[in-house]
């Protein structure tokens, strides 16, 4: 066993790649419930954003190209979503199942060409002079832009939600549906928007694991973060930072138990492999004592009949 | 009579198999109290709902200050001028007050802006706001407040209130009154909806009545009898529930210092409650909702359960005893939630009344169910409280909400209770349905059973009831005869005045 051979620095700028996929998942669909829907098709349209992000990503040659598509997939996903549950009022859990399972299925067959292909690498962050600086340098300049990307939608959903009044409406339809109609409100194109946005921060998260990550295709290959991402969004109290602190825990616990099964620990891997998960929802249990509840109209159905 | 503010004309609107609203015409004078009568399902909802924009008419026109209003959505009635105090709140609870008024906006101010104005117009209208305080945590009255300065805000010409009292102390309506006073001298106009009829004698200038749909007369309230425009809602003559003298028997029921904690977050807990009922008494329980009403229900039906010796019924110790066993020894209760909890709204009737007439009426044997004396006991419920529905077999959901709570109250009576203990009997009911309620729970008590009435209508609870208490945070003041009470008393016990010199008799 050599511990030594852990390099602290490489270990939190990996963690912090390892979490992205997580904290993109998770941001989206903490709108996507903040709006009161329930959307449990993160992992399909993960996964279906990973394909389609790999696919235009290889087609192109451009990995932004790629993301761009991730989202856009993504996105078009979650409208099946939307339509069956805003506009033919479907129940949403089973719904949102089926969209996990459609979204699997479709990834398969979108991704039979793409097994074994090579996508082009995406660029990474490079400001001379700060980029080579020891230690900060690896951690917080020599990233990918998508990584970026996920603090920043962390704060602007913070900002968003917390201060302005297109955030404050958009808790409003999530705690009363028909009191926000009441008032005038648009609940339906609101909770549409939300769910698209949603979806396509998904499609992105997924395409996140298939072009850096993991820069290959398999198939299934979110591997249940999208889970971990609807998990994740519950303990963290329907809070952004939280959502965040959760996903880079998860990322550095994941992070951590590969570096020690490659150091030799004496643990058995499969306790090192379960630990991320058992660690990240044990802390975010004891955070979330707090009792800040679920929007109170989450997953219930809006029909303005009445 | 002033100019006129708004006026309508022949306002039709129906809905697939019903005609809510037929042919409606009337004028809103500027600075006038217009009154909106009507029994539930007379379309007085809808009316309002097309003035704020809410709903389309199929035909009529409506006119604004001479021009032809027809708005689209609620925002345009609001830049209107036309403002709404919502029936059931439209507030959204885990927002603070400014944000749940900001939401009511066009433009809204920054937040600290806001709070001032909100501060400012509470202030002048005498309606006292704290603007960071989540609406949550605030009482029936208060929540009210934050809907009509949401409204005052907007510097309305018209104020739409649709039964604004139903759930205030005497003492808060005398506010609210006061304030809607205050506005008809600064020249707005209010329709005000209310099946109160002494309130709207108090308050308003012209009422018009709807009845099914059509505009069945107009009257000046002050020099009209309530009984008079009760007559004209119904479209018959109305019975007064009759009291028939009665001697009071022993102790039916007695409750003893009980206390329990709150069953949940947003329940309250109950501090040594005590009362006794005697045998052909009616017990009234006012107060305001949210004080413990559900809770003491839960504690008389069994839902929560107490110790032994906390509760006797004619004497024998049922503390300890769950609602079956409570049932089958006399104790029967009807909570306050129809949907959900007095009912099961997906359930056919005949389904319903087995639910909780199992017991006593033996329509179950060794765990079989007998359907077809159900069915009967259900036949017998709809006949003998007039329960409009085609039959037995059509779900609880399906019946208004005026049927189905005489469905749910003579599912009880007809068991022969020997105590029953009703929550909020006549909630949402219309006249000539709550008279009925009212007199069956009469005519139960002159039988010779015990009836307690949990309800937050204090007019209802005055002219039934031999015996009143109320009940705040938890606390039961200790019950007094109605006859010897003021209103202002009432207003006290209610408001939790418990150093109150106590004249029990």
């Amino acid at each position: 066993m050599d511990l030594t051979a852990i390099n602290p620095v490489l270990l939190v700028a990996s963690l912090m790649v390892a979490a992205t996929p997580l904290l993109l998942a998770a941001i989206g669909e903490l709108v996507v419930e903040k709006s009161g829907v329930l959307n449990l098709g993160v992992e399909g349209m993960m996964i279906v954003g990973a394909i389609c992000g790999f696919a235009m990503a290889v087609e192109s040659g451009s990995p932004m190209l790629g993301f761009a598509a991730a989202a856009a997939g993504g996105a078009l996903l979650s409208l099946l979503f939307a339509l069956l549950t805003q506009v033919a009022l479907a129940n949403q859990v089973a719904s949102g199942l089926a969209l996990t399972l459609f979204g699997l299925g479709l990834s398969a067959l979108l991704g039979q060409g793409y097994v074994g292909v090579k996508p082009p690498p995406s660029p990474r962050l490079d400001l001379p002079g700060l980029s080579d600086l020891p230690v900060v340098g690896p951690i917080l300049f020599g990233h990918d832009p998508i990584l970026y990307l996920g603090v920043v939608l962390t704060a602007c959903v913070w900002v968003m939600l917390k201060f302005t009044r297109a955030g404050l409406i958009l808790r409003a339809v999530g705690e009363s549906h028909d009191a926000a109609h009441a008032l005038g409100y648009p609940v339906v194109r609101i909770r549409i928007l939300a769910i698209m946005f949603g979806g396509a921060c998904a499609g992105l998260g997924g395409a996140y694991i298939s072009l850096i990550r993991v820069p290959q295709w398999t198939e299934g290959m979110t591997a249940g973060i999208g889970w971990i991402a609807l998990a994740l969004v519950v303990f963290a109290s329907w809070k952004p930072w939280r959502a965040l602190l959760g996903a880079y825990l998860f990322g550095g616990v994941t992070v951590m138990q590969l570096n020690l099964q490659a150091a030799g620990v004496a643990i058995p891997v499969e306790y090192l492999a379960m630990s991320p998960y058992l660690v990240t929802i044990l802390v975010l249990v004891i955070l979330s004592a707090d009792r800040s509840g679920a929007p109170a109209a989450l997953g219930r159905i809006f029909h303005a009949s009445n | 009579m002033t100019d006129i503010l708004l006026s309508l004309s022949g306002l039709t609107k129906a809905y697939p198999g019903v005609v809510a609203n037929d042919d409606v015409s009337f004028d809103i004078g500027t600075g006038e109290v217009h009154a909106l009568l009507g029994e539930n399902g007379a379309g007085k909802s809808t009316l309002v709902k097309m003035i704020y924009g809410l709903v389309k008419p199929d035909s009529g026109e409506m006119t604004l200050r001479g021009r032809s209003y027809a708005p689209a959505e609620p925002r345009a009635a609001r830049a209107d001028g036309i403002a709404m105090v919502f029936q059931h709140f439209s507030l959204f609870d885990a927002l603070n007050v400014g944000e749940n008024i900001a939401l009511g906006m066009e433009q809204p101010p920054r937040m600290r802006d806001l709070a001032d104005r909100i501060r400012a117009v509470s202030e002048t209208y005498g309606l006292p706001l704290d603007p960071f305080r989540v609406v949550g945590d605030l009482s029936a009255g208060e929540r009210q407040r934050v809907e009509i300065v949401r409204c005052l805000l907007q510097d309305p010409k018209l104020l739409i209130m649709d039964e604004p009292t139903s759930v205030l102390t005497p003492q808060e309506v005398d506010i609210l009154f006061a304030t809607l006073r205050k506005l008809r001298a600064d020249g707005t106009s209010i329709l005000y909806i209310s099946h109160k009829l002494e309130e709207i004698r108090r308050l308003c200038d012209t009422a018009t009545i709807l009845r099914l749909g059509r505009k069945v007369g107009t009257c000046v309230p002050r020099d009209t009898t309530a009984r008079d425009m009760a007559e004209m809602m119904v479209g018959s003559s109305l019975k007064t529930p009759q009291r028939a003298g009665r001697d009071l028997g022993p102790v039916a029921l007695e409750l003893q210092g009980f206390s329990a904690a709150a069953p949940s977050a947003f329940g309250t807990a109950l501090k040594k409650v005590e009362f006794r009922v005697h045998a052909g008494e009616l017990l009234g329980i006012g107060g305001v909702a949210g004080n413990g009403q559900d809770e003491l229900l839960a504690v008389l039906s069994g839902e929560i359960r107490g110790t032994e010796g906390s509760l006797r019924l004619k004497g024998a110790d049922i503390g300890g005893l769950g609602p079956r066993a409570r049932r089958a020894a006399g104790l029967l209760t009807a909570p306050e939630e129809r949907l959900g909890h007095a009912a099961a709204p997906n359930m056919s009737l005949t389904e319903n009344a087995m639910l909780t007439g199992a017991v006593r009426e033996r329509l179950e044997t060794r765990g079989f169910l007998k359907w077809g004396a159900a069915r009967a006991f259900a036949t017998r419920i709809i006949a003998g409280f007039d329960v409009r529905t085609p039959g037995p077999d059509n779900a609880a959901r399906s019946l208004s909400g005026g049927n189905l709570q005489k469905f749910v109250i003579g599912r009880e009576v007809l068991q022969r209770p020997e105590v029953l203990v009703v929550n909020q009997p006549t909630w949402g009911v219309d006249a000539a349905a709550a008279a009925a309620i009212r007199q069956a729970l009469l005519d139960l008590a002159a039988g010779g059973a015990a009836v307690v009435v949990i309800s937050q209508d204090l007019d209802e609870l005055m002219e039934i009831c031999d015996r009143f208490g109320a009940l705040n945070e938890g606390r039961l003041s200790p019950t007094r005869a109605v006859g010897d009470l003021s209103v202002e008393e009432i207003g006290l016990m209610m408001g939790g005045a418990h150093g109150m010199e106590v004249a029990d008799v």
